[in-house]
């Protein structure tokens, strides 16, 4: 199979769906002219034009709410949020009418609206542009929330996103964009929501990596397999909904359940996924469950101060070691 | 009252040959039906029939009944929190709203919505909404999607004074402007946001001079003759569907009860709630069209025996109609809820 990245697997499964469906269009902040300040729309402007790949102001709650007015008339739209930060902006449309819009008129509208939002550090871009939203949205029934970690994912998940008939918050790790692998080309290629990827299997503990942690856990899986310990990884790769059979399943196997995310600790979505395996599978556990992620300050712009404060590798590596008594 | 010229209607004489009678009458039944809906429910509210809020729009119903006939019915509406007037002049039936205020079943939004939520996709209403503003980048994005399509189709937002002071509404204009979308933003300013008058949350009066900040064109109409009301938006229709743009309409106008059921309304006087109750624009309305000799009086008496019928059937249908069970609480928050399990 070719190898793409990650970038280029959404922009694919994008101009599939909208050479397939003519409701299917794209808008955000710079997605056109400039394609995209992550140069996810590389082309798509050449391909189809200003009516369907739209330059929008700097208004994100006028993004998503006319989105969701467009959803509610038949369309299929695609926003993008040019930072996750940026989402409080548009935090009524999302959380009051987005979100509750089928709910409330009693299960009639129909939203299928994709919000592709960046997440994370990519790199001294400090407070307002580093960090990882996902858990804010999790309190929020009607929002489907996706996490991908592979181009392979990232492209399956996005075409079942489009084609639902749901809102989905589409988070796309912007440390992830470069990263390759292989990706099939099957036009009808798609992943479910709700079904976890098991990225590794292992006997010993199981780790569920969400978005950008997985290459990082995945490489401190390897050294933990040369110091004799055996990890399972555990992409959910979406957190709602959530595939807590597979998480449970692991986690009877292994015994041990460690949760990596770059998202801040405290509240995030970590918190979740342990509080259901206590209410779930505590009987098989041996060890306590243990959650990695940001520390609880706002991400700092020093590189020095950042990764003191962001989860590495290593912040794996010694977690999962700390479960066996091991320093 | 206003630094611009605040449009009427015609005059009596001036409706013959103007305006089909039957639709003169229509206006007058859908204005009825609006008034009379709201009082029965504030009745049944106080009888214990239903449960939650309800923010009339007594004194304002010529807007919804003008606005909403003035449009076609493939046309979309957004509403507010103050929207029984606006559901049934796009054509709402009052026995599904009634059972939705009522909290039954067969409601509008099988009671999970209730007064703040009421929606009738198949009738083009997007909804009411609980949050001012809410619905101005909604009908805005309506609006997108029929340029997009290439239909004729036209989105209309309601909304009060007060959401002018909302983000919401100048994003959704800005984007409505620049991309002169189908869209007519119909402000019904009544002087009151909740509780705070207009001169003390914001810096103008005359709401239109919001207009040209987004290369709207602007109007404002007394908001409490319908025919006024009607022509403007006819005008912003026929504006949005040949391609001009939108039109921002500011309607004067007057909520003669409180913000809420039960709101003390301190702050206003009696003298100048009874000063517009002298506005009142039903019996305007019916004054004229008596006087027009199009409509006669035994017609309008007709229509207001019809509609006191279609409000006791309304009545009589939601409190007869079943309750949820609880465990309906957990359907319809998704289109998939895999295998009945809220996630």
């Amino acid at each position: 199979m070719r190898e793409i990245t990650y970038s280029e697997a959404i922009r694919e499964v994008m101009c599939e769906e909208m050479r397939r469906d003519p409701t299917v269009f794209l808008m955000g902040e710079d997605v056109g002219v400039f394609e995209g300040v992550w140069g996810v729309s590389h082309g798509m402007l050449a391909e189809f034009g200003p009516e369907r790949v739209i330059d929008t102001a700097i208004s994100e709650a006028a993004i998503i709410g006319n989105g969701l007015g467009a959803a509610l008339v038949g369309m299929r739209p695609i926003v993008e949020i040019m930072f996750g930060d940026f989402m409080m902006c548009a935090g009524d449309q999302i959380a009051n009418q987005v979100a509750k819009a089928r709910y409330m008129s009693g299960g009639v509208a129909n939203v299928p609206l994709v919000i592709r939002v960046t997440t994370g550090a990519p790199g001294s871009a400090a407070a307002q542009h580093s960090q990882s939203p996902e858990a804010w949205f999790l309190n929020i029934p009607g929002l489907k929330i996706v996490t991908p970690a592979t181009p392979a994912d990232a492209k399956g998940l996005l075409r079942t996103a489009i084609r639902g008939e749901d809102p989905v918050l589409f988070f796309e790790p912007k440390m992830l964009y470069a990263t390759t692998g292989a990706v099939p080309e099957d036009p009808d290629f798609s992943i479910p929501f709700g079904k976890a990827n098991i990225a590794r299997s292992g006997k010993d503990a199981t780790v569920i990596a969400i978005g950008a942690m997985l290459p990082k856990v995945m490489r401190a899986a390897d050294v933990l397999a040369s110091e004799g310990i055996d990890v399972e990884v555990v992409d959910p790769r979406t957190l709602v909904p959530l595939d807590k059979h597979t998480i449970i399943q692991s986690v009877t196997k292994t015994s041990r359940a460690v949760i990596a995310h770059e998202a801040h600790v405290r509240g995030g979505p970590g918190a979740e996924i342990a509080a259901m395996l206590s209410e779930e599978a505590i009987e098989y556990l041996d060890a306590p469950i243990l959650r990695i992620g940001a520390k609880n300050v706002p991400l700092p712009y020093s590189p020095e101060l950042e990764s003191y404060v962001l989860p590495s590798e290593e912040d794996v590596a010694k977690g999962v070691r700390s479960l066996f008594g091991k320093a | 009252m206003s630094d611009f010229e605040v449009r009427k209607g015609p005059k009596p004489e001036e409706l013959k040959g103007r305006y089909e009678p039957s639709l003169l009458a229509e206006m007058f039944r859908r204005m009825n039906l609006i008034r009379e809906f709201e009082l029965r429910a504030i009745e049944e509210r106080r009888g214990g029939l239903i449960p939650g809020f309800i923010h009339s729009c007594v004194g304002q119903e010529a807007t919804a009944a003008g606005a909403c006939l003035a449009l076609n019915a493939d046309d979309v509406i957004t509403s507010t929190h103050r929207g029984h007037g606006h559901l049934i002049g796009k054509g709402g039936e009052a026995r599904y709203m009634m059972a939705e205020l009522a909290a039954r079943s067969p409601g509008y939004c099988k009671g999970r919505g209730g007064s703040l939520h009421l929606a009738d996709f198949g009738l083009g209403i997007l909804g009411a909404n609980g949050i001012v503003g809410g619905g101005i980048p909604i009908a805005v994005g309506a609006a997108l999607g029929f340029k997009l399509r290439g239909e004729k189709r036209v989105a209309l937002a309601f909304f009060g004074d007060g959401a002018t002071n909302e983000g919401s509404f100048h994003e959704a204009a800005n984007h409505a402007g620049v991309w002169k979308l189908p869209v007519i933003f119909f402000c019904e300013n009544n002087l009151y946001g909740e509780g705070t008058h207009i001169t003390r949350s914001t810096p103008i009066t005359d709401l239109v001079v919001r207009a040209a900040g987004y290369g709207f064109h602007g109007v404002v109409v007394d908001g409490n003759d319908v025919l006024a009301v009607y022509d403007a938006v006819v005008e912003a229709a026929r504006r949005a569907r040949a391609g001009e743009g939108p039109t921002f309409i500011e309607a004067k106008t007057y909520r003669t009860r409180g913000h809420y059921e039960g709101d003390p309304q301190v702050y206003r006087t009696v003298e100048e709630v009874e000063s517009w109750k002298k506005k009142d624009p039903i019996p305007a309305f019916r004054a004229k069209l008596i006087k027009s000799g199009l409509v006669d009086e035994g017609t309008l008496e007709e229509i207001q025996g019809q509609v006191m019928a279609q409000l006791d059937d309304a009545v009589a249908f939601a409190s007869s109609a079943e309750k949820p069970k609880p465990e309906d609480a957990l359907a319809g928050v998704y289109a998939d809820t895999h295998n009945g399990l809220v996630f």
